[in-house]
């Protein structure tokens, strides 16, 4: 789909953050708001933008903190469909929180959620391995998220260092 | 007893004058929870990419000087960037100097060119140093004052009224700080023809070229004719926020430059090695990031400008840098007093006009080198001021 470029400036902007009013999009942009609006809500219709998510680091929070565990999954591909029916019953699962076909030594990238690494155990040897088209998984436990879609999690050090008022 | 050191110190720094953002600066480092719509540099940190190669360049041991002129690859990438950017040809053996920002570009310039009262034209309002780094090279400032009615760009006939016999050479700066009025090439072309029939030197302050919105940059040096005329300073400052690495350059034809190297030679020698290593890693990987930050200038350019016109403090939409230039000339007040009171009652630091001479008057600075919040939050602010100062 080719998109106009007042379009893509929005979507821009909407990547940041999407709580940006209509009204500031629009003075930023020299557009009318009204215009803003409707390039939005088409925006959403095509599925562009398809949804408004926030960052939350859980793991600050007490009783809150969760297990990640990546899995790396080999599977067979099935004629006519090829990976996409295995990996629609994968992702199904609510406990999946992410899940990528990708080149090289394995096919799947599946990142599983859990409170306790019991629930991981029990998710990866009861649901996941006993798919008929799943022949092997490898799963790598995470330790720390440094960064998440493009945003620094903390510590980030780019802070204003600028004296108030210079030339 | 306490020395009189007055006698030691030569007339000529005696009255020098101080900057006049400095007093204004001590008013408000000390305030707390101050937004500034006063600083003149980038809000951006320099890209990773050109601070992981000064980092790596100092862990492998780049301490030494190098060629007075700076490295030869530097000088390479600089002509690169000048011919693909703004289409002038320099030849890097001889015809480029790297120099420790755009400021000492400008002392040397004027070291060169001056004799004891030479005259130099500086189109107002200008940038807080010029006339001081003119007069402190024996040069007599001489300023030619722009309007707001006219978007504070000068005109032929501007230049031409304040031309004498004395006059060398002229001082120009676009985008300007402070008014971020922009030339086209048609104005420059203006200003050109008279350059040449006054025979000068035209010394081009382009810092703020990467910095330019609604049309493309003009090079005063890409005009027919201009190049022997022309002394082009740029820098990394302002386009790849490197304001804190003091890189600037200077381009111009040889028979200055050699000039300029005698006496960078004695007073400097050369800037940082280190740091030259990263500015040839931004002249060669870093297009897509500059491009980044011009569009987000840009986008804050647009709502600073819609939202001063709103509240009532009329400004023009100026084509390039990070500042607008609005009038309070409504209020009642100097611009001293406005940007005073503003900081006082309002927490939000702005530059009196009168910084950048005195036809700077009636208007403040704002920048927009900040975030959209506190764009909008100062602007919430200063509309609550204004509606103690002006009847509406």
């Amino acid at each position: 789909m080719k998109l106009l470029q007042e379009q893509l400036d929005i979507l821009e902007i909407l990547e940041e953050n999407h709580q940006v009013s209509t009204k500031s999009i629009a003075e930023q942009l020299q557009l009318d708001e009204e215009e803003v609006k409707k390039h939005i809500k088409q925006l959403e219709q095509d599925g562009i933008i398809v949804s408004y998510p926030a960052l939350i680091d859980w793991s600050k929070i007490e009783g809150k903190e969760a297990i990640v565990a990546m899995v790396d999954v080999k599977v067979t591909p099935k004629r006519g469909v090829g990976f996409d029916e295995v990996a629609e019953r994968i992702y199904r699962y609510p406990e999946v929180k992410s899940l990528y076909l990708i080149s090289g030594t394995y096919d799947l990238s599946v990142s599983v959620e859990g409170k306790s690494m019991k629930d991981i155990a029990l998710f990866i040897s009861e649901k996941l391995s006993t798919i008929e088209s799943v022949n092997s998984t490898t799963t790598h436990i995470m330790m720390k998220k440094y960064k998440n879609d493009g945003v620094i999690m903390e510590g980030d050090k780019d802070d204003d260092r600028r004296m108030v008022i210079t030339p | 007893m306490t020395r009189d050191y007055h006698k030691y110190i030569s007339t000529r720094a005696i009255e020098l004058q101080p900057s006049g953002i400095r007093k204004f600066f001590d008013l408000a480092a000390g305030m707390e929870g101050v937004i500034s719509l006063g600083v003149g540099e980038p809000d951006f940190i320099t890209p990773w990419n050109i601070r992981d190669r000064s980092i790596e360049a100092l862990s492998d041991g780049f301490t030494s000087y190098t060629a007075n002129a700076g490295l030869l690859e530097l000088r390479e990438e600089i002509c690169a960037y000048l011919n693909r950017r703004f289409d002038v040809t320099y030849q890097p053996e001889n015809e480029v100097i790297v120099t420790v920002g755009a400021s000492q570009a400008l002392d040397l310039t004027f070291r060169t060119l001056l004799n004891s009262g030479d005259e130099v034209l500086i189109i107002e309002p200008a940038f807080v140093a010029y006339a001081s780094l003119v007069a402190m090279a024996g040069g007599i400032p001489v300023s030619i004052s722009t309007y707001a009615e006219n978007g504070f760009k000068v005109t032929p006939e501007l230049i031409e009224a304040s031309i004498t016999e004395r006059t060398k050479a002229i001082l120009i700066c676009s985008p300007n700080n402070p008014t971020g009025t922009c030339l086209n090439k048609e104005e420059l072309t203006a200003i050109a023809e008279v350059v040449e029939k006054h025979d000068l030197i035209v010394v081009s302050d382009e810092i703020y070229a990467e910095l330019t919105y609604d049309q493309a940059f003009t090079s005063f040096s890409s005009l027919p004719r201009m190049f022997e005329r022309t002394i082009l300073i740029n820098g990394f400052s302002k386009g790849f926020a490197m304001t804190g690495w003091r890189l600037g350059f200077i381009a111009a034809p040889k028979e200055l430059t050699s000039i300029m190297l005698k006496i960078y030679q004695h007073t400097t020698m050369c800037a940082p090695h280190m740091l030259q290593l990263g500015a040839i890693e931004a002249l060669r990987n870093s297009s897509e990031q500059v491009e980044k930050m011009q569009k987000s200038y840009w986008r804050r350019r647009n709502l600073l400008v819609q939202s001063l016109n709103r509240i009532g403090l009329d400004c023009h939409m100026p084509g390039g840098a990070f500042y607008v230039f609005p009038s309070i000339k409504k209020t009642g007040l100097t611009s001293e007093e406005f940007a005073e009171n503003l900081l006082k009652e309002e927490k939000v630091a702005v530059v009196p006009g009168s910084a950048f001479g005195p036809s700077g008057e009636g208007y403040v600075r704002c920048s927009y080198a900040t975030s959209i919040e506190q764009l909008q939050e100062a602007v919430v602010r200063m509309e609550r001021f204004l509606g103690r100062y002006v009847d509406r």
